[in-house]
């Protein structure tokens, strides 16, 4: 039988956690309470939604923002700063699931689950995220492409837990773009996600990142299509370059949802019009 | 280690005490253990909607909620609307007829009173669509039950101003 414990506080938290290594930190348990229908319950559960320390938007220095782990995509929806500063984010969180989830479902709980379909996870990719994770030993942070290690796996260590995401402000007048394709806007899984920025320096682009969501078994970097396209003005000939890169790095599954050439075709598609768009 | 938790909410405006398992859903204690049996487990993994409650005045999905993470707080469920006269969402689902089997019905009304409660004004059918995105009917195809809402809305609306 199972131990439900609800620390009042992060340290209290820190400290639960390294004290019961096997117990599982629940955020919003949109995740945690799927996967637990068909398993032994776990010998204990860690509460962390509504944690004041994990919870909520704030400003940095320079413009970015620090969010906290626990912080819901209802109240990200709701930010002006998320709207403004990172609408590429604000886009995404819209298209996750439905009212419901949204009310509960959490940035924290999307990146420590890191399915390759996370909705969240291409744009906190492509807009430098950074991962602020903490131990009772203290607190360490580390770029979000690092701390994607595998299919489902990050590198998080067992006392450990996330307790924000950081965003540096974008290039001013650089552009966000968000595009998930799937079979209904609601409640359905990705087929592909593209969450891209770029800026434009004297006709050219200067500088553009590119993270794909649902065609490798992480959420990736497009770097090879990034690099085809630096320096370059946003023309049909350099989408077509694009392409090719892009074709060279990324190689997707068959599953039950899409086939890897749809899905090769779809990012491809969704590469060429955001540069044409720029 | 504890074998059942003693958790303390109040539900439809009454103060309950009930023990259960760590691991219990709030869907689990409301059917199995209260005998609040208006709160449907559809697909109890968060696709259908049909559990839908409100907690503290938020709709959420009883099936993916742990109870012990409803210790302390309010709970309603579609049993709370019954107050001497029908609530106008529940007027407006029956002239639209807006319940064939009736199944996703207690999720409807508790997702479309929340989010009605909340926006305090007449909602459009594209807001309503969004808002109800979460539940699922498998009988009426959802036109009525846009319409009912969007009714609801209105009515809703013309008693905060009168
Ligand atoms: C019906 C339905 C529809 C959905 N639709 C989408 C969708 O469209 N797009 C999408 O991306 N996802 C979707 N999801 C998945 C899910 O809602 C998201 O991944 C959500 O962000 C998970 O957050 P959570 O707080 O609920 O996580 P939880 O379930 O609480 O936790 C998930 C995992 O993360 C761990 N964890 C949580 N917080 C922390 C932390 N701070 N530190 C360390 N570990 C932590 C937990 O131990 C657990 O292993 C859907 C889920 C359902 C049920
Ligand atoms: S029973 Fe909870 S969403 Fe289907
Ligand atoms: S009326 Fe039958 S599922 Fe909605």
């Amino acid at each position: 039988m199972s131990e439900f414990l609800s620390p009042k506080d992060l340290p209290a938290a820190l400290a639960a956690r390294a004290a019961h290594p096997d117990y599982i930190p629940v955020a919003g348990g949109t995740d945690y309470m799927v996967a637990s229908k068909d398993r032994l319950p776990p010998p204990g559960i860690i509460n962390l939604f509504g944690l004041g320390a994990l919870t909520g938007v704030t400003d940095l220095d320079g413009g970015g923002v620090r969010i906290g782990a626990c912080t819901t995509y209802a109240t990200l929806l709701g930010d002006a700063r998320i709207a403004n500063t990172f609408p590429l984010l604000r886009d995404a969180c819209r298209e996750v699931g439905a009212s419901q989830i949204q009310a509960r479902g959490t940035l924290g709980g999307n990146i420590a689950t890191s399915s390759p379909v996370g909705d969240s996870l291409p744009p906190l990719l492509a807009l430098d995220a950074v991962i602020c994770v903490a131990s009772s030993a203290g607190e360490r942070r580390v770029a979000y492409e690092d701390f994607l290690v595998g299919y489902r796996k990050i590198d998080l260590a067992a006392d450990e837990l996330i307790v924000a995401i950081e965003l540096p402000a974008p290039h001013v007048g650089a552009m966000q773009h968000w595009r998930k394709v799937g079979t209904r806007r609601a409640q359905s899984i990705s087929k592909v996600m593209m969450a891209a920025v770029a800026h434009l320096d004297d006709g050219r682009i200067a500088d553009i990142r590119i993270a794909l969501g649902a065609v490798a078994d992480r959420t990736v970097r497009a770097r090879a299509t990034e690099d085809a396209l630096r320096g370059s003005a946003p023309s049909e000939e350099a989408a077509k370059r694009a392409r090719e890169a892009l074709r060279g790095e990324i190689t997707p599954i068959d599953d039950l949802r899409s086939t890897a050439e749809y899905r090769l075709g779809v990012a491809e598609n969704l590469v060429r019009r955001f540069v044409l768009s720029l | 280690m504890p074998d059942a938790l003693l958790l303390h909410m109040k539900v439809n405006g009454e103060d309950v005490e009930v023990a259960a398992p760590p691991h219990f859903t709030l869907l689990e204690v409301l059917r199995y253990k209260l005998d609040l049996i208006g709160s449907k487990q559809g697909c109890d993994k968060g696709d259908c909607g049909a559990c839908t409650v409100q907690l503290d005045g938020t709709a959420r999905l009883s099936c993916l909620t742990l109870a012990a993470q409803a210790d302390g707080r309010k709970v309603r469920t579609v049993e709370g609307m019954t107050a001497a006269h029908l609530h106008p969402l529940q007027d407006c689902m029956d002239k639209q007829v807006a319940a064939q089997c009736g199944f996703c019905t207690p999720g409807i009304l508790m997702a479309a009173e929340a989010y009605l409660t909340k926006q305090a004004r007449a909602v459009s059918r594209d807001e309503v669509a969004e808002a109800m995105a979460g539940n699922l009917c498998r009988c009426t195809g959802y036109v009525k039950i846009v319409d009912a809402i969007v009714e609801a809305s209105e009515i809703m609306a013309a008693k905060e101003q009168g």
